[in-house]
């Protein structure tokens, strides 16, 4: 498989399967390495491609990644490599690799597979909405294959070996993306962030550390991988995730309640900007279209719209936008081109009701 | 205190070559001896891929699995701080399962001959040694 394919089409954890008004995406990732050779930070060059010659030929065979799009990274170029960071298919620090490491993507884009990221194998699955159970279970087939037939660095005290001490044990890290503009807008978010820190959870931004919570969208993932069994910490994340679905939802009534025409008045002006800009950053676009979103879920608009609200959140990307224009753009000129493909995909968005109760 | 003069060849072989483990300075300030024994712990490296503690201290990674054997003094308490426990208690590679799981019947196996044999139960004893080599990979002989 090309990559053209995986550019031109968004993977299933964004278009389609089940839907969740708040939880956007489930992503499961597993760590592993080959016994008793150097981790890929500190390998030389020729000890990766050794290293990437003995993986890649067992992940291409897996079933699973059949018909799937696998290339060494030296073989991308660097939109290619932006746009798949930007559909979290690999990380940012993959994307910075070249010659010795390499990516493998099932057709859906449910299964990502890095060789040679910090980790000799970084494995992924993301899927839509709120399943982390699931998500786990389509990794774990996968390592349970691949460990038939490599070695993985394994103890029995410290679990699987990691590149960072801080993934040994389980090499697990559950995540979800949370779309919490009712906290944002109900100024409650800072708190909820730093209570779920305190119960030693993750939240992060977009793309994960060390990145701007842009969209109202957070990342939520578990901390610890040592001590607790993969089922114990997916519990957890569950719970907490739970509970801010019902305070996301608690700030969504309480903004509908008291602040009524405060959050009319944002979703109208999203959809004003959004319809009517001619220069957009890839920033304001993701803050207003997370306002459209909000008012699809409130019923505001149609639900038909979340496809293309969806699509757009993923086409206004630096990188996805780059790629679609087939030139070499300046941020500019990215502005411009961002606004033009916006007005023209919410030409037929019906507007924002006239009257401030929802649904007419 | 027992004080000896070396040349130049006997303290290079006794390895007390280097003139800055003798720095007055250091004897001045009081830092001297910890000091020493950090940097000895900074030079030593895994013997699987050559990594030393500097380079951990300096990057964050370590170079290989095996250095959470080099290093695992130092490793203990930074694991115990950052994680749940210090036990993995979570999935195990189905190799190395099926070894944990025949030692563990091996084990419950011998001990229950020893009580066997206590009881001078010798039907069972048998039957249970037989079971033993059988696990062990030998064959049962027959009697």
């Amino acid at each position: 498989m090309k990559i053209d394919p995986i550019l031109t089409r968004a993977g299933d954890w964004l278009s389609g399967g089940s839907r969740h008004p708040i939880v956007i995406s489930s992503r499961v990732r597993l760590a592993r390495n080959l016994a008793k050779l150097p981790f890929p930070g500190w390998a030389k060059k020729s000890e990766r491609v050794r290293i990437l010659e003995e993986i890649k030929p067992e992940v291409d065979l897996l079933p699973a990644i059949k018909d799937g799009f696998s290339e060494q990274l030296n073989e991308l170029t660097a939109t290619e490599k932006q746009v798949l960071v930007e559909r979290h298919l690999i990380s940012r620090e993959h994307a910075a690799k070249g010659m010795g490491s390499a990516v493998v993507i099932n057709p859906p884009q449910t299964v990502s597979i890095m060789i040679n990221e910090e980790d000799h194998l970084r494995m992924q699955a993301i899927t839509c909405g709120l399943d982390l159970e699931k998500t786990f279970q389509m990794i774990d087939e996968i390592d349970t294959a691949l460990e038939a037939q490599l070695d993985f660095a394994f103890d029995e005290e410290l679990g699987y070996l990691t590149a960072c001490p801080t993934n040994v044990g389980t090499g697990m890290r559950a995540s979800a993306m949370v779309h919490l503009p009712g906290l944002v807008l109900g100024e409650q978010i800072n708190q909820v962030v730093n209570s779920v820190n305190k119960i030693g959870l993750a939240v992060r931004g977009l793309y994960g550390e060390g990145t701007e919570a842009m969209g109202n969208l957070f990342q939520v993932s578990n901390q610890t991988t040592l001590g607790e069994k993969e089922d114990q910490i997916i519990g957890r994340l569950q719970k907490v995730i739970e509970t801010l679905i019902q305070r996301e939802t608690q700030a969504r009534e309480n903004l509908l309640a008291t602040k009524r025409t405060t959050l009319m008045d944002q979703i109208g002006r999203a959809y004003g900007i959004l319809t009517h800009a001619y220069s957009i950053s890839s920033k304001e676009a993701l803050n207003l279209i997370s306002i459209l979103r909000l008012g699809i879920d409130l019923g505001f608009f149609p639900e038909e719209g979340r496809a293309i609200i969806n699509q757009l959140l993923m086409d206004t990307q630096p990188a996805h936008l780059q790629n679609l224009s087939q030139q070499k753009l300046a941020a500019e000129e990215r502005d411009h081109l961002r606004a033009d493909i916006v007005r023209e995909r919410l030409k037929n968005f019906p507007r924002p009701p006239n009257t401030k109760s929802p649904g007419q | 205190m027992k004080k000896i003069n070396l040349c130049e060849s006997c303290s290079k072989e006794k390895g007390v070559a280097d003139p800055t483990g003798f720095a007055l300075a250091d004897l001045l300030l009081g830092l001297g001896e910890n000091q020493q024994v950090e940097q000895v712990a900074q030079t030593e490296h895994c013997p699987v891929c050559g990594f030393t503690q500097a380079d951990f201290k300096k990057t964050g990674r370590l170079g290989c699995s095996s250095c959470y054997n080099t290093f695992s003094d130092a490793l203990g308490s930074l694991i115990k701080a950052m994680h749940k426990g210090t036990q993995h208690t979570g999935k195990i590679p189905a190799r190395l399962f099926r070894d944990l799981a025949r030692t563990d019947r091996l084990n419950e196996l011998r001990k229950h001959l020893e009580d066997a044999v206590s009881k001078e139960d010798y039907e069972t004893a048998a039957n249970l040694r037989d079971e033993i080599r059988q696990l062990e990979g030998g064959t049962a002989q027959s009697i």
